[in-house]
C-alpha cells in the first residue's frame, strides 16, 4: 500500500520537470495569496462591511454614506505623541445623527457632545488604551506589548487631569478626588511632582504635636490614636492600627516631649459657668460656620474649616481651652482661627459649653500607668517608623523626606511592577482603589494607615491619582492649562496685622488669597461706604438671608475698626472706575420713579432681591432695604452694567442694560436708605 | 503506547473542561434565612450621577412581611442593564430589613431601570423598579449650571446648604423635571427663554435673561439636562429610528 502511494506521488508531482514546476507555481501562488486573504478577512473589514450594511436602511444614509471613506483611518498628533486608528472601526464618531443608543449599535455610534472634537485630538487622550491597534482585543484591552488599557468610565474624569490643572465645571470627581489629595494630605507622605517641577501641596493643617500636653490628656491621645474615627466622625487622620502597647508608649513619648507654651493665667480664677448658658453665644458667634458637630440623629452640622466638636469636652484641658478661646494664636500663631477677644465672662462661658460636649463611654476604659523610660524611648522609635512627623510637627524629630512611594507617574504604572491580591481584576485603576481601601491587605508590616472614605471618595481620589500619568509628566508646557497660582498677598502694617489676627483671609478672598466662605473684597474700598462698614465692623447684620454661613461679631474696639476701615477703604478699590465718579445725592424724583418702575417691572429684581419688606420676597440676593446707605452709586451702576467683570463668577445675570436705565436704577437703589440706619447710628 | 497516550488526552481534556467551567470567585451563595411578602425603596431612588460613576447615595431598600413589619435575613437582588453595577449584587436584609448597594450607572448617558428582587416563601419573586439617570459630560455641565443658577428658584425642595426661592415667588417657575411642560417647549423656544428671559416667549418676568451670562455650549447643555431629566422622559422631534 505505502510502496503504491509512493510510486503515485512520484509519478504525478516529481517525475516530469513540467510537472514540478506547475506544482511549485500553484504552491507559490497560494502562498501568495494568503497574506491579501487575511487582510481581507480583518475585524476592520468586517466592521466597515456591517457599517455600510446598517447605514443602508437609513433615510440618512446618503448623506452618512457620503461622509464615508473605506480603509484604515488614523489621527495623527505628533505634539501628543498619539497615533489613533480607533475611527477605522468606530467609522461614525463624528455623526450627530448617530448618536442615539437605543437606535446605533456600537462600535457604529456617534460620540456625545464633549469639550474637545474627536477630530482634533482623537480618542485614547480620553479613553486610553492602543490607538495604533486595529484589531479589537490589542486596541481594548492589556496586552504583553501594551499595558494600558481603556480606561473605565468610572474613572474616565481623569484624562481631563492629565492637561488641566485647574477644576473645571465638566469633571466634579477629579475636582473632589484632587481636593481630596490636599485635605487628607495624602501629599504629606507621598510626593507627586507636576510637569513643572512644582508639587502638589497638601491643604491641611496638622497640628503641632510640640506642646499637646498643654491641650490635652495622654488618655485621650491613647483612645484617639486606637480609633480616631470614635471620637470625630469628620477626622482625617486615619487608623494606623496600633497594639494597645504601641498606642501606650507613642502617648507617653508625646507627652514626654511635649514642652508648655508660656501664657498667662489670668481668668483663671473666675468661676465656672453654667454649660448649657453658653449655648446662644456660640450660635452668636457662628461658630458653626466652620465647626461640625454631630447630632442627636447622626447627622454631622457645620463647617469644615476646623475641627469637629461633637467631644471636644473629652479632648480639650479646660485651661487650654480657656487660654485658646482667649488668644489661639498664643498657642498657635498660623491657626486659621480668628482672635474673637471675647470678654472674661464670655471665655467662661464657651468653656463650660464646650468642656460639656463629652462622651463619658469614650475614655471610660482607658487606664493608663506611669510611662517609663523604655516605654518613651519605644514610642519615639514608633513614632519615626509611622512617619507621624511627616503630617505633624514634633519637636526634636525631622519632617521625613520621600516617606513614602513617590506617586508622580502612578497613574500609567507598570502592571508588571503591581503585586495584585489573589481574585483581584488585573488592573491599574482597581490596584488604586483597593490600596486606598485597605492599605495593609497588601502584606504584613505595610505602614500606609487605613483611612474612612466613602466609596464615591475612594473612586474620586482614584480618579485623581490615575491623571498623574507617564503622558501627563512629559507633556511640553504649552499644552498644559496650570491652576491658577495660589496668591501669598499679604496686607501691610498695623492693619495686615490686625487682619491676620483676625483670620479675615479664612473666609474671604483679597487678591488672590483665600477662602470661598465669604465675599471677596478685593474691591470692598470702592463698593461700600464708610459709615456701614464702620457699622458691619461692629455688629455684623444679615445681608444674605439665605445664607447659612455668617460674619461673626469680633468685640473690635474703636481703634481696631477704624484701622480696618482705613485700610480697606483706601487700598481695596478696583482700578475700573473711580468711587467718587457718580454723585450719592440728589436724584430727580422722575428718575428714581423710573428706576422703581424698572425695577418691579421690566428687570423684576424682585424675583431675588427685597426692597419692601412686606410685599418682596426673593430670598437669594443681599436684602437692599438700605442699600442707598450701603453701596456707593458708582459701584451700583457699574454693577448693573457688567456684574461679572467686578465680581468673576457671581450668579447675578449680566443684563446687558442700557446707561439710561443703569442710572434710574442707581437713582432708585439710592434712595433706599432704610428705616433703621445703621451706618448713621450714634 | 498509543492506548495508553488517548487515555491521558483524554484525561487531561476533562481537568481542562473542569478547569474552563469553573467560575471564579463566585462566592454568592446566600442563603436567605427568612421571607418577606413586600419590597420598598428606602432611599436611593430617581437620582442622576455622572456615566459610569457611582450614584451620589448608596440605593437603600427594605423588605417587609404581610403585616408591614421589617423583615431580617432575607434575599435581595439586584440587577440592571449589563453595564451597570452593584456592589453587592445581593445581600441579605440587616436588623433594620434593608439593604444598602452602590451603585455605578453605565457609561452611556440617560435612564437606567433598576430592577429589585426577593422572594417570598412560596417561592414568588417580588419585584421593585427603580430609575435612575446617568449624565453624559454636557447633561453633567448642565446639571452643575443648574445647581449654580437655576435649582434656588426651579427646584422647590430647600437643602440644608440651598435655601429655595420657589415659594417666594408670585409665578412659580417650572421644577425641571415637569416633563408635562419643558416637553412641549422646542429647544429653539428654551434657547430664547434663557437667553432672552421669560419675556421672551411671552412668559413671567421673574425669570431673568442669562443670554449675557452664560455662553451658547452652556445653555445647550442646561437644555441637554433638562431633556434628560423631563418626567415624562422626552422624546426629540424630528424622524424616529429604530434597530432592526
Amino acid at each position: 500500500m505505502n510502496a503504491q502511494l509512493k510510486e503515485w506521488l512520484r509519478q504525478n508531482f516529481v517525475a516530469s520537470p513540467v510537472r514540478r514546476f506547475g506544482w511549485a507555481s500553484l504552491l507559490l501562488l497560494i502562498a501568495l495569496a494568503v497574506a491579501p486573504t487575511k487582510d481581507f478577512f480583518n475585524e476592520w473589514r468586517h466592521y466597515q462591511r456591517q457599517y455600510r450594511k446598517f447605514i443602508s436602511t437609513r433615510p440618512d444614509s446618503l448623506i452618512l454614506q457620503h461622509h464615508f471613506t473605506s480603509g484604515i483611518q488614523q489621527i495623527w498628533l505628533p505634539q501628543l505623541a498619539v497615533v489613533d486608528r480607533c475611527t477605522t472601526c468606530h467609522v461614525a464618531v463624528t455623526e450627530k445623527n448617530l448618536q442615539d443608543p437605543a437606535s446605533v449599535p456600537e462600535p457604529f455610534r456617534g460620540h456625545p457632545p464633549v469639550a474637545h472634537n474627536v477630530k482634533d485630538w482623537g480618542c485614547v487622550i480620553c479613553h486610553r488604551g492602543q490607538g495604533p491597534a486595529t484589531e479589537l482585543a490589542e486596541a481594548h484591552n492589556a496586552t504583553r506589548a501594551w499595558e494600558e488599557p481603556i480606561l473605565p468610565a468610572r474613572y474616565l474624569e481623569s484624562s481631563c487631569g492629565q492637561c488641566h490643572r485647574a477644576p473645571l465645571t465638566g469633571t466634579p470627581q477629579l475636582n473632589q478626588g484632587r481636593n481630596l489629595l490636599g485635605r487628607y494630605g495624602c501629599v504629606h507622605c507621598h510626593t507627586i511632582k507636576l510637569s513643572d517641577g512644582s508639587r502638589v501641596k497638601p491643604t491641611d493643617d496638622p497640628p503641632s504635636l510640640s506642646h499637646i500636653a498643654d491641650k490635652t490628656t495622654r488618655e485621650w491621645i491613647y483612645a484617639w490614636l486606637k480609633n480616631p474615627y470614635a471620637y470625630a466622625v469628620t477626622t482625617t487622620m486615619p487608623d494606623f492600627k496600633l497594639t494597645d502597647a504601641d498606642a501606650r508608649d507613642i502617648s507617653a513619648f508625646l507627652i514626654a516631649n511635649s514642652t508648655p507654651v508660656a501664657r498667662d493665667t489670668e481668668g483663671a480664677r473666675n468661676p465656672p459657668a453654667e454649660p448649657t448658658a453658653g449655648a446662644s453665644l456660640y450660635g452668636e458667634s457662628f461658630c458653626a460656620s466652620c465647626h461640625a458637630v454631630q447630632n442627636a440623629a447622626g447627622n454631622v452640622v457645620g463647617g469644615d474649616v476646623g475641627p469637629e466638636l461633637t467631644r471636644i469636652g473629652n479632648k480639650a484641658k479646660p485651661e487650654w481651652l480657656r487660654a485658646w478661646l482667649r488668644n489661639p494664636r498664643v498657642y498657635n500663631p498660623e491657626t486659621a482661627m480668628p482672635h474673637y477677644r471675647f470678654t472674661e465672662p464670655q471665655v467662661s462661658l464657651l468653656t463650660a459649653y464646650l468642656g460639656n460636649k463629652s462622651d463619658s463611654d469614650l475614655l471610660a476604659n482607658v487606664r493608663l500607668d506611669a510611662a517609663t523610660p523604655e516605654q518613651v524611648a519605644h514610642g519615639k522609635l514608633l513614632v519615626t517608623t509611622y512617619g507621624c512627623a511627616a503630617c505633624h510637627e514634633i519637636s526634636g524629630i525631622g519632617k521625613p523626606d520621600n516617606f513614602a512611594p513617590e506617586l508622580t507617574r502612578v497613574g500609567s504604572k507598570p502592571l508588571t511592577e503591581i503585586v495584585f491580591l489573589p481574585g483581584m481584576k488585573r488592573s491599574t485603576p482597581d490596584y488604586i482603589a483597593t490600596k486606598i481601601r485597605q492599605p495593609r491587605s497588601f502584606g504584613a508590616g505595610l505602614k500606609m494607615p487605613q483611612y474612612t472614605l466613602a466609596p464615591a471618595q475612594i473612586d474620586a481620589l482614584t480618579t485623581a491619582l490615575l491623571a498623574f500619568t507617564e503622558g501627563a509628566h512629559d507633556l511640553p508646557m504649552a499644552l498644559t492649562i496650570p491652576a491658577k497660582a495660589l496668591a501669598n498677598y499679604q496686607p501691610a502694617g498695623n492693619a495686615g496685622e490686625l487682619m491676620a489676627d483676625l483670620a479675615c483671609f479664612s473666609c474671604h478672598a483679597i487678591n488672590g488669597r483665600g477662602g470661598d466662605m465669604a465675599p471677596d473684597l478685593s474691591s470692598e474700598g470702592t463698593a461700600v461706604q464708610r459709615p456701614w462698614l464702620e457699622a458691619f465692623l461692629k455688629n455684623p447684620g444679615t445681608l444674605r438671608p439665605a445664607l447659612i454661613r455668617r460674619m461673626p461679631k469680633f468685640n473690635l474696639s474703636k481703634s481696631e475698626i477704624a484701622e480696618l476701615t482705613d485700610y480697606m477703604m483706601t487700598v481695596y478699590q478696583t482700578p475700573a472706575f473711580d468711587r467718587d465718579s457718580l454723585s450719592s445725592t440728589s436724584f430727580p424724583p422722575a428718575q428714581v420713579e423710573q428706576g422703581r418702575q424698572l425695577f418691579y417691572s421690566k428687570y423684576a429684581c424682585q424675583s431675588c432681591h427685597i426692597i419692601d419688606t412686606k410685599a418682596d420676597k426673593g430670598y437669594i440676593g443681599p436684602t437692599l432695604t438700605q442699600v442707598g446707605s450701603r453701596l456707593n452709586a458708582a459701584w451700583i451702576y457699574h454693577w448693573l452694567k457688567d456684574p461679572q467683570s467686578l465680581q468673576p463668577g457671581t450668579i447675578e445675570p449680566n443684563r446687558n442694560m442700557n446707561d439710561e436705565d443703569a442710572r434710574a436704577l442707581t437713582a432708585f437703589l439710592m434712595t433706599q436708605k432704610g428705616s433703621s440706619n445703621q451706618g448713621r447710628k450714634k | 503506547m498509543t492506548r495508553r497516550w488517548r487515555t491521558l488526552l483524554a484525561v487531561s481534556l476533562i481537568f481542562l473542561s473542569a478547569a474552563c467551567t469553573r467560575k471564579p470567585g463566585t462566592a454568592s451563595a446566600l442563603k436567605p434565612t427568612a421571607f418577606g411578602a413586600a419590597l420598598v425603596e428606602s432611599s436611593g431612588g430617581k437620582q442622576t450621577g455622572a456615566i459610569g460613576t457611582l450614584l451620589p447615595q448608596p440605593l437603600v431598600v427594605q423588605v417587609n412581611d404581610e403585616q408591614g413589619a421589617a423583615v431580617t435575613g432575607a434575599l435581595v437582588d439586584f440587577n440592571g442593564q449589563a453595564s451597570v453595577t452593584f456592589d453587592p449584587p445581593s445581600a441579605l436584609t440587616d436588623a433594620s430589613g434593608q439593604v444598602t448597594t452602590n451603585v455605578a450607572l453605565g457609561s452611556v448617558a440617560g435612564r437606567y431601570q433598576l430592577t429589585v428582587r426577593t422572594s417570598t416563601r412560596a417561592q414568588k419573586l417580588v419585584e421593585l423598579n427603580i430609575e435612575e439617570i446617568a449624565l453624559g459630560y454636557q447633561e453633567q455641565l448642565g446639571f452643575q449650571l443648574d445647581n449654580k443658577y437655576c435649582a434656588s428658584c426651579h427646584d422647590p425642595e430647600s437643602t440644608p446648604e440651598r435655601v429655595s426661592n420657589y415659594d417666594n415667588l408670585e409665578v412659580k417657575p417650572h421644577p425641571f423635571t415637569e416633563g408635562g411642560t419643558f416637553n412641549q417647549i422646542s429647544d429653539d423656544d428654551l434657547t430664547a427663554i434663557i437667553s432672552h428671559g421669560g419675556p421672551a416667549i411671552n412668559k413671567s418676568a421673574l425669570m431673568p435673561p442669562y443670554g449675557y451670562t452664560l455662553n451658547k455650549t452652556e445653555i445647550e447643555s442646561l437644555i441637554s439636562y433638562i431633556r434628560l431629566v423631563s418626567d415624562p422622559p422626552y422624546h426629540a422631534p424630528g424622524t424616529v429610528y429604530t434597530r432592526k
